[in-house]
C-alpha cells in the first residue's frame, strides 16, 4: 500500500491506495465520487475523463499514485454551488445528452479543450472530441454545445 | 401557451450533468460482494472438469461456483419469449454452462469476493478442462453439409423456418419484364452502449428480493426472474434505475441476472456484478449478422410488382428473449414504401458457435429497409432510371394502405418527404458538383445516396402479436395523479435510459390538465412504484405509453368534471374545459381548477354519490396498429479513389414521424439513430476468425465512430398524424438507424458508378472500396 495526498474538487484526501489502484477506481470506489464513469477496459471512450491539474485526462490511464499531489476536479467538483458551469449550461440548453453515461467525461473534456482552444472550429470541436464516445446523441448536439460554449454562432 | 410541440428542456439533465446519476455501478451497500464470471476462450468446447481449489483458496475469495454447483438454483434455462414456428428448436440455455461451452465468452464459472479486483483476480485461478470440438461461426458455414453441430438436438443447426407468402408470386416473377437478384450481407454488430451491463441484488429476512439492474425492461424482468428462479412474482422488486443506453442490448434476460440473484439468496449478501468492455463484447447481444437474398419482379419501366427474399439469419448460439423474431419484425417491409402485388419472404433461423444476436436499435427493419433500397437501386441502372425517378414510379400514394405484405399503414406522403429532402439537399448543386468531378476524373468522387423508407414500430397490437406467437402484449399502462395540493404524478410503464421520457411525458400531462411541466413529477423503472408495464423497446414509448398517458390524463378530467359540476352545483354538461379550468357555460367568473378539484377529492367531503376519494386514473393502451413512420434520408460521399476512404459529407434527414411533441428531443433520437446506421455502413463489423475468436473484442478493434468521423446533419420534417391515436404520434426511436444505413452506402456506390461497381459489402472500409474499384476495372 502507498500513502498518497490528492486534492479533488478542493478537499485534500490522504489515503492508502494499492500501486496498481486505477485513479479512476480510486475516485469511485474509495471516494465514492461516482460521477466518473468507467465504459471501457482499453483507454478508448473517455467516459472517465477528469481535469488533473486542469487539464483533461483519461483516469483509468493513471494510477491513483501518480495523482499524488495534484489537483484533481470530476464532474461532481465542476459547478459552482448551485450554477451550472458554463459547459453544463451549454449541454443542458444544446440537448447534448441522452443517457448522460459519456456526459461527465465529454463536459470534462470539452472544459478542458476550450482553454486549449478559445475560439474552434466545428471540425475543430470534432478532432478535439476523437477520445471520447457517445453512442446516444450522435455527437450533432455535443459539438453544437461546445461552439455554444465558446461563444461561436452554433 | 400549450407545452406540446416545444422544445422543453431536459428535466432528467440536472442530475446527469453534475454526476449524480444512479447507474448500477454507482450503487455500493454495505457487505456487498462482487461478482467475477469465468468464461470459455473457445468457440465451442467439451467441460471435463473445473478444478476451483486454488481460487477458493485466494484472498477475499467468499465462493467459487460452477455451473452445475448452481443448477438447482435455476429451474430450467434463461427463456426465449418467441418461438416463431412450429419447427423451432427451443435448445436449453443454462446461465453457467455445465457439459459444453457453445460460444467464446460463454459462462462456466463464478467467483465470488469482498471486491472487485478480488473476484477478478482469482477468476483467473479457475482451472477448467476443456477439450476444444469443432466451431463454426459463419452462418452460411454453419448449414452447409458436415458443418459441427452447436446444439445435437438441432439438426443441420436450423433454429427454425418461417415464411409469409401472399399473392401469385410465381405468377408475377414469371410474367415480369425485368427482374433483379441481389444478395446482401447484413454484418453482424456488437450494440455498445456506452454503460456496460450492471446487476446488483438484495435480498432480506423475509426473502424478498430487490434486483437493481441496468435494463429497459424491469417488469419484463420481473416475470422472468420468476419463470428462471423461481422466486414469487410478487416476492420480486426490480429496479431500473439510470441506464446508460440500450438499444436493445439491456432488453435481454442475462445470465449474470440469474446468477447474482441465485447467489445472493443463497449467501445473504448483496452481490453485485459489473460488465467489463471487453466482457460486454462477448456477453452482450450481438445485432444483425444475416445473408439476404432478394428478387424483385418489375416492369420494363420499372414498376416492381413482386418481391421475393430469403434470409438466413444467425441466432449465435442460443435463443435470447427474442432473437428467433426479430428477422419478423422486418418481414412485412420487404417491399419498403412501394406498391407492389405479390410478396414472398422466408427466413431460417441458423445456430452459430458465436454470441447470441438479439433485437438491436431497428430489429429486422433495418435489415428490411437496406435490402428493397439497395435492390431498388439496381433495378433503377437495369431500367436505366434515377434513384428519384425510380422511387417516385414505385411509392404507395394513398392512405391508409393495405399492403401486400398483409398489413396496413396508417399515413404517410413519401412524395413530399421526398421533395423536401431534395430542396434541403440543393439536389441540382450537388448533382452539378458530382457531375465536375466526374468530368475532371478528380481523384476524390462524390456519391449521392438515397433511402426512403417506411418502418413499423409500437410493436402492437397484442391481438397481432399473438397471431405471431410473441410471449407477450403490446400494451401499456400509464397513471396519473393528481396530488391533494395539485401537483401530479405519472407513474409509467415504460421506463427510460435516455429518451427523455420524464420531459415529454410531463408535456403532455401538462396540457391536458393545466399545470406547468415542473409541477409533473415522472415515476418509472421500479416494480415497487410502477407495478405495471411492458417497458422501452420498439419505438413503443410514445406511440403506446403517450398515448396511454393521454388517456389516463382524459380519465381524470372527467372525474374532475363531475367533482366541479357537483361543487359548482351544475349539470357536467354545462362546464367548458380550458387549459385546467372548468368553468360554467355562459358565466365564465365561476369555475374550478382540477387542482381545486383534487383538493376536494382527498377531502372527500363533498363528492356526488358513489364517487371514489382521490384523483387518480389508470390507462392500460393496446393500440389498433403498429405506427409507420416514414421519411427521405440522403447521403453525399466523398470517396477518394486511390485510397478507398469514404468521407460522410452531408447526410440530410426527412423524417414524418406524425404530431411532435419535443422537437429538441425527437432530433436527438434522430442524431444518434443516424450515428449507428451510418456506423453500420462505413466501420462496425463484428468478426470472428476460423477458430470462433471474437477478433474485434474490445473498443480498440471494433470501431464506434467519435465525432471526427461525423459530419452534424441537416434534419427537416414533415408531418403526416397518425389517424389511429388521438396525439396523431408515431415512434422515433430507430427512424435514423434504420434509414441511414442504405442511404449511405448507396452513396458510395453511386460515387463508385463511374468505374462500374454496382455491389459492395458493408462495412465500406477503405479496403473493400478500393478492392471493389480495382476489381471494376479488371
Ligand atoms: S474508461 Fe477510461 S477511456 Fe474508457
Ligand atoms: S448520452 Fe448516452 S452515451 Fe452519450
Amino acid at each position: 500500500m502507498k500513502q498518497i495526498a490528492v486534492t479533488v474538487n478542493g478537499t485534500r484526501h490522504e489515503a492508502e491506495v494499492e500501486p496498481r489502484q486505477l485513479l479512476v477506481y480510486f475516485l469511485r470506489e474509495q471516494l465514492r465520487l461516482t460521477g466518473t464513469n468507467v465504459g471501457c477496459d482499453t483507454s478508448s471512450c473517455g467516459s472517465c475523463t477528469v481535469l488533473l491539474d486542469g487539464e483533461s485526462v483519461k483516469s483509468c490511464t493513471l494510477l491513483a499514485v501518480q495523482a499524488d499531489g495534484h489537483e484533481v476536479t470530476t464532474i461532481e467538483g465542476l459547478a459552482d454551488g448551485d450554477t451550472y458551469h458554463p459547459m453544463q449550461q451549454a449541454f443542458h440548453e444544446h440537448h447534448a445528452l441522452q443517457c448522460g453515461f459519456c456526459t461527465p467525461g465529454m463536459v470534462l473534456a470539452a472544459v478542458s479543450y476550450l482553454k486549449e482552444n478559445p475560439k474552434p472550429t466545428e471540425a475543430e470541436v470534432r478532432l478535439a472530441l476523437e477520445g471520447n464516445l457517445c453512442r446516444c446523441t450522435g455527437y450533432h448536439n455535443i459539438v453544437k454545445a461546445i461552439l455554444a460554449a465558446s461563444g461561436a454562432e452554433a | 401557451m400549450t407545452a406540446v410541440g416545444q422544445s422543453v428542456l431536459r428535466k432528467e439533465d440536472a442530475k446527469l450533468l453534475t454526476g449524480q446519476g444512479t447507474y448500477v455501478d454507482n450503487l455500493h451497500p454495505a457487505g456487498t460482494v462482487f461478482v467475477s464470471i469465468v468464461r470459455s476462450p473457445y468457440a465451442h468446447a467439451r467441460i471435463n472438469g473445473i478444478d476451483v481449489s486454488a481460487a477458493a483458496a485466494a484472498d477475499g475469495v467468499v465462493g467459487v461456483y460452477t455451473g452445475a454447483d448452481l443448477e438447482s438454483l435455476w429451474s430450467g434455462g434463461l427463456p426465449c419469449f418467441w418461438p416463431v414456428s412450429d419447427d423451432i428448436k427451443l435448445v436449453k440455455h443454462l446461465p453457467l454452462a455445465t457439459d459444453r461451452a457453445r460460444y467464446a465468452g460463454d459462462g462456466v464459472a463464478v467467483v465470488v469476493a469482498e471486491t472487485r479486483v478480488a473476484a477478478k483476480d482469482a477468476a483467473e485461478l479457475v482451472q477448467v478442462d476443456y477439450e476444444p470440438i469443432p466451431s463454426v461461426t459463419d452462418v452460411e458455414a454453419a448449414v452447409a453439409d458436415g458443418a459441427p453441430l452447436v446444439h445435437d438436438d438441432a439438426p443441420g443447426n436450423q433454429a427454425y423456418t418461417w415464411e409469409l407468402v401472399t399473392g401469385d408470386v410465381d405468377k408475377v416473377f414469371a410474367d415480369a419484364a425485368v427482374t433483379v437478384k441481389e444478395r446482401y450481407r447484413q454484418q453482424r454488430l456488437i450494440p455498445t452502449a456506452m454503460e456496460p451491463r450492471g446487476v446488483l441484488c438484495e435480498v432480506n429476512a423475509a426473502g424478498d428480493v430487490t434486483v437493481i439492474t441496468s435494463t429497459q425492461g424491469p417488469h419484463i424482468m420481473r416475470t422472468a426472474y420468476t419463470l428462471v428462479l423461481g422466486i414469487p412474482e410478487a416476492k420480486i422488486r426490480v429496479i431500473a434505475p439510470d441506464v446508460g443506453g440500450g438499444f436493445g442490448s439491456k432488453l435481454d434476460v442475462y445470465a449474470e441476472d440469474m446468477i447474482v440473484i441465485g447467489l445472493a439468496r443463497k449467501l445473504g449478501r448483496p452481490v453485485k456484478w459489473t460488465e467489463e468492455r471487453s466482457e460486454a463484447n462477448v456477453a452482450t447481444i450481438h445485432g444483425r449478422d444475416v445473408i439476404q437474398e432478394i428478387e424483385l419482379a418489375a416492369t420494363a419501366e420499372g414498376k416492381i410488382t413482386g418481391v421475393r427474399t430469403r434470409l438466413r439469419a444467425a441466432m449465435g448460439a442460443y435463443l435470447q428473449a427474442v432473437t428467433p423474431g426479430v428477422p419478423l419484425l422486418g418481414a412485412w417491409l420487404y417491399a419498403g414504401c412501394y406498391d407492389v402485388q405479390a410478396y414472398d419472404f422466408h427466413c431460417t433461423g441458423v445456430f452459430t458457435n458465436t454470441t447470441p444476436t438479439d433485437a438491436y436499435r431497428g430489429a429486422g427493419r433495418p435489415e428490411a429497409t437496406y435490402a428493397i433500397e439497395r435492390a431498388i437501386g439496381a433495378l433503377a441502372r437495369q431500367v436505366g432510371k434515377s434513384a428519384v425517378e425510380i422511387r417516385r414510379l414505385n411509392f404507395i400514394d394513398s392512405f391508409p394502405a393495405d399492403i401486400a405484405s398483409g398489413l396496413q399503414i396508417d399515413s404517410g406522403d413519401y412524395h413530399a418527404a421526398l421533395d423536401k429532402g431534395l430542396e434541403v439537399l440543393g439536389y441540382d448543386a450537388v448533382l452539378a458538383e458530382q457531375a465536375d468531378r466526374r468530368a475532371a476524373n478528380d481523384r476524390k468522387q462524390l456519391g449521392i445516396g438515397f433511402s426512403t423508407y417506411v418502418e413499423m414500430c409500437g410493436l402492437a397490437p397484442s391481438r397481432i402479436l399473438g397471431a405471431l406467437r410473441y410471449g407477450a402484449g403490446g400494451w401499456e399502462s400509464l397513471s396519473v395523479r393528481v396530488l391533494p395540493t395539485g401537483t401530479v404524478q405519472v407513474m409509467s410503464g415504460t421506463t427510460p435510459h435516455g429518451q427523455g421520457h420524464a420531459t415529454t411525458f410531463s408535456q403532455i400531462v401538462a396540457d391536458r390538465l393545466g399545470v406547468e411541466v415542473s409541477d409533473v413529477e415522472f415515476l418509472s423503472g421500479d416494480t415497487a412504484v410502477v407495478p405495471t408495464g411492458m417497458d422501452t423497446y420498439g419505438s413503443r414509448s410514445l406511440p403506446v405509453g403517450g398515448v396511454a398517458l393521454y388517456h389516463a390524463s382524459e380519465k381524470v378530467v372527467a372525474k374532475a368534471r363531475e367533482i366541479a359540476a357537483h361543487q359548482l352545483e351544475v349539470a357536467a354538461d354545462d362546464l367548458d374545459y380550458e387549459a385546467g379550468r372548468f368553468s360554467v357555460k355562459g358565466s365564465p367568473d365561476k369555475g374550478m381548477h382540477v387542482k381545486e378539484a383534487a383538493y376536494v377529492a382527498w377531502t372527500a367531503h363533498n363528492l356526488p354519490d358513489g364517487m371514489e376519494p382521490g384523483l387518480e386514473a389508470t390507462y392500460v393502451y393496446d393500440p389498433p396498429n403498429f405506427s409507420w413512420p416514414s421519411g427521405c434520408h440522403i447521403a453525399v460521399v466523398e470517396v477518394d479513389t486511390e485510397t478507398g476512404d469514404v468521407q460522410l459529407a452531408r447526410y440530410v434527414a426527412v423524417d414524418d414521424i406524425g404530431n411532435v411533441i419535443n422537437p429538441m428531443i425527437v432530433d436527438g433520437q434522430v442524431h444518434g439513430g443516424i450515428a449507428q446506421g451510418v456506423a453500420q455502413a462505413l466501420w462496425e463489423e463484428a468478426v470472428y476468425d476460423e477458430d470462433g475468436n471474437l477478433l474485434t473484442g474490445s473498443l480498440l478493434n471494433y470501431l464506434v465512430p467519435s465525432a471526427a468521423e461525423l459530419p452534424s446533419y441537416e434534419l427537416d420534417r414533415t408531418v403526416t398524424p397518425s389517424p389511429t391515436n388521438p396525439l396523431g404520434v408515431k415512434g422515433v426511436g430507430e427512424t435514423g438507424t434504420i434509414a441511414s444505413t442504405p442511404a449511405v452506402v448507396n452513396a458510395v456506390l453511386d460515387a463508385l458508378e463511374p468505374f462500374g461497381v454496382t455491389d459492395i459489402d458493408m462495412p465500406t472500409s477503405p479496403e473493400r472500396v478500393w478492392r471493389a474499384i480495382q476489381e471494376a476495372k479488371r
